[in-house]
């Protein structure tokens, strides 16, 4: 009432954007590089901040060039870290094109004002420790493991790493004194002269991998096979994957999106997902993992249809229906209440 | 309306080329648009509400005659920024590109008895679209005033004078009233409407809040100064209301300003709309703390052709876009504060008495491409 139209909150944010109660932020304290494309950022979280579970992603939003952009990275340090000194880390690869990463790896500065959501993703550590496990990953595959090799020891711990050459392995120094020092097995498969790990290899490398509980975290091309191998060894069970990124198979054939909530009409193709579409033309969108796992981006489609990238299958407007804008994109002219 | 098109000498082609060169101007700045221009919303907008909380705060002494003053003053300045280079702004969508669903059209509410949902509706749809088009553009004298020759005289027009310097007393109940269509919405039938009645109680809930926030809550905080303070928040009401309206008369109604009938917009190009804009529109010239306390409304002209570029952004523009002017030979209506709010209110006063209709001329372009 007595700061009616805003809130409280909008003048407390002025000077205590991290306090208790707050929209989770945090500030990025520090930028540390790993290799000549990947920086670890030390993040202090916002006082609302849960904690998290080895091997979780976080998502964030920066502003790059004025525009909020949000992306979900692994979380790279140990669970306790939190609890002692306040901080997070994230370890982010810039990837070609990539506004986010490029401008986390290359561009951010400590003091920066970030938003955070809770950390979230089930690719984590079971409460019972295996008796082996091996890690299977590839380029920055590697952050959530690293995660978990930073939090939980195992008494038998393989890993087998892809990275095109020795310098572009991210955490290399740390990796390397963790075998001088007995606690990990390692293969380092350098692509651009050994090419692809070809997965059939797994019985030479690793002969017991079918006893292992496996972490697997990669390109896709990488997790389709280890799905596969560990399906017809009759052991994915014993497999556990994070992909990065949605697999597309289908795209439709697009055609004029509104928004009527905000009254803006735009011309869609059939392959960007709805929620980009909306984006760029300035529409307020919920988002959250951009992958069509987390439901945090689910919108109201008022008429036309969508098609579901991952598979292809249409969805037509009813009374009710909701849509994934995060892999969805326009299957002819379509009505989306944003 | 003057008797002659003053656009009668331009080829449907040069409107299009016109037309043209106003996109690249708008793309030029789009392409630019960022990091800068986001944090001269946020500096602004933190600005406002530590200025606002500032003057609040030293009106709890207002008793001592010098912390009325101050705070009036600042709550007065507070107020004004609030509607017009934040508020005005921002629901006009010129920082949706952001993603930041803090500054954003669907997500702002400002300092006004109007709710910025029933504001954009009427001000960006209607008015930004149908510029100064009679019997479509309602700002055209807010369906209380002749703006212009054209208007059909009523004898209620005797009082406009009146009328507009009440509306600029009360002008955010008056832009209330005008959001809500209240003329019109008052026969007994529309009034019973469900869409009318959900709206009009949205005014009157906002309304209560905002009464209660400026006369209620505020002078009661302030104790022994409860009636300082009250007269002091009323002030500064009066103050951002004056001077928003005085900014806003300047707009469309200076002399020189052209207006449009209903049939000529009928097929209307891009070119032509651009034009129309051009035409219907009137800057006021100044200092850059003058062209910031109107909200770069004082670059109107620049505001109607391009509503959602970032107002920061208009007085760069507004030397490319008189360039155009000036090519084109077309007359930038422009002039001080003071010379511009005479020239508004003049034409209130005139055209309050009846005038002869005016036989426009207008010359065929065919002819005039011949003749060129």
């Amino acid at each position: 009432m007595v700061t009616t139209p805003l809130l409280p909150s909008d003048y407390l944010d002025l000077v205590s954007p991290l306090r208790a109660g707050a929209d989770l932020r945090g500030r990025i304290e520090a930028v540390h590089p790993e290799t000549g494309d990947a920086a670890t950022i030390v993040i202090k979280p916002g006082r609302g901040w849960r904690g998290h579970t080895a091997g979780q992603y976080v998502r964030l939003g920066i502003d790059v060039d004025g525009v909020r952009l949000w992306r979900a990275y692994s979380i790279t340090s140990p669970t306790n870290r939190y609890r002692q000194d306040g901080r997070i880390t994230i370890t982010v690869k810039a990837i070609p094109d990539g506004k986010v990463s490029n401008h986390l790896v290359r561009r951010a500065r400590p003091g920066t004002l970030i938003h955070l959501d809770q950390p979230t993703g089930d690719f984590v550590l079971p409460q019972a420790k295996p008796a082996k496990v091996l890690y299977l990953t590839a380029g920055s595959g590697i952050t959530p493991v690293m995660g978990m090799l930073r939090d939980t020891e195992f008494d038998d711990v393989v890993m087998i790493h892809s990275a095109p050459q020795p310098h572009d392995v991210i955490f290399r120094d740390e990796l390397h004194d963790l075998v001088t020092d007995k606690k990990l097995r390692l293969t380092e498969v350098h692509t651009d002269t050994d090419g692809m790990l070809d997965i059939a290899r797994l019985d030479e490398l690793v002969p017991d991998w079918t006893e292992r509980e496996t972490w697997a975290c990669g390109p896709a091309g990488l997790l389709d096979a280890a799905e596969k191998h560990w399906a017809d060894y009759g052991v994915q069970e014993r497999l556990h994957t994070e992909r990065f990124r949605p697999s597309v198979v289908v795209t439709g054939d697009g055609g004029e999106v509104t928004f009527s909530a905000t009254g803006k009409t735009v011309d869609a193709d059939g392959a960007t997902p709805l929620l980009d579409i909306g984006e760029e033309a300035g529409v307020l969108m919920p988002s959250g993992c951009r992958m069509g796992i987390c439901f945090g981006c689910v919108t109201p489609l008022k008429t036309g249809a969508v098609r579901d990238l991952r598979t292809g299958e249409i969805t037509e407007a009813e009374p009710g229906v909701l849509i994934q804008t995060c892999v969805s994109a326009a299957a002819g002219p379509c009505d989306i209440e944003r | 309306m003057t008797a002659i098109d003053p656009t009668a000498h331009l080829t449907a082609e040069q409107i299009e080329e016109l037309g043209r060169e106003l996109d690249a101007i708008r793309d030029e700045v789009i392409a630019d648009r960022g990091e800068k221009d986001a944090a001269y919303i946020r500096k602004v907008i933190k600005a406002q509400r530590t200025l606002e909380l500032a003057s609040r705060g030293v009106l709890l002494f207002s008793i001592f005659p010098p912390a009325w003053l101050l705070g009036t003053a600042g709550l007065s300045v507070a107020k004004i920024m609030d509607n017009m280079e934040i508020g005005h702004n921002i629901l006009h969508g010129q920082w949706d590109w952001m993603r930041d669903p803090k500054i954003h059209s669907t997500t702002w509410e400002w300092d006004h008895v109007s709710p910025s949902e029933q504001w954009k509706h009427s001000h960006n749809e209607l008015h930004h679209t149908y510029t100064n088009v009679i019997g479509k553009d309602n700002d055209l004298g807010y369906g209380i005033m002749r703006v212009d020759e054209d208007q059909k005289w009523h004898p209620f027009h005797l009082g406009q004078p009146l009328w507009n310097f009440l509306n600029a007393c009360f002008f955010e109940y008056g832009i209330a009233a005008y959001d809500l269509e209240l003329g019109k919405n008052l026969s007994k039938a529309r009034r019973k409407k469900p869409e009318f009645r959900a709206r009009a109680k949205a005014v009157g809930r906002k309304i209560r809040k905002q009464v209660l926030k400026d006369y209620v809550i505020h002078p009661l905080l302030s104790g022994p100064s409860f009636l300082p303070t009250l007269g002091a928040t009323f002030t500064a009401n009066l103050v951002r209301n004056l001077w928003t309206h005085s900014v806003i008369m300047c707009g469309h109604f200076p002399e020189g300003v052209q207006v449009f009938e209903r049939r000529s917009i009928n097929g209307e190009t891009r070119g032509q709309w651009y034009l129309r804009q051009m035409m219907g529109s009137a800057n006021i010239s100044g200092s850059k703390a003058m062209h910031f306390m109107t909200g770069n409304l004082s670059h109107q002209i620049e505001h109607h052709l391009f509503p959602d570029l970032p107002s920061n952004r208009y007085a760069e523009v507004a030397v490319k876009v008189r360039a155009l002017f000036e090519k084109y030979e077309l007359e930038y209506v422009t002039g001080p504060l003071p010379k511009q709010v005479f020239s508004a209110w003049h034409k209130v006063f005139r055209l309050s008495l009846p005038n002869k209709k005016p036989v426009v001329k207008t010359p065929e372009r065919e002819q005039e491409l011949v003749a060129a």
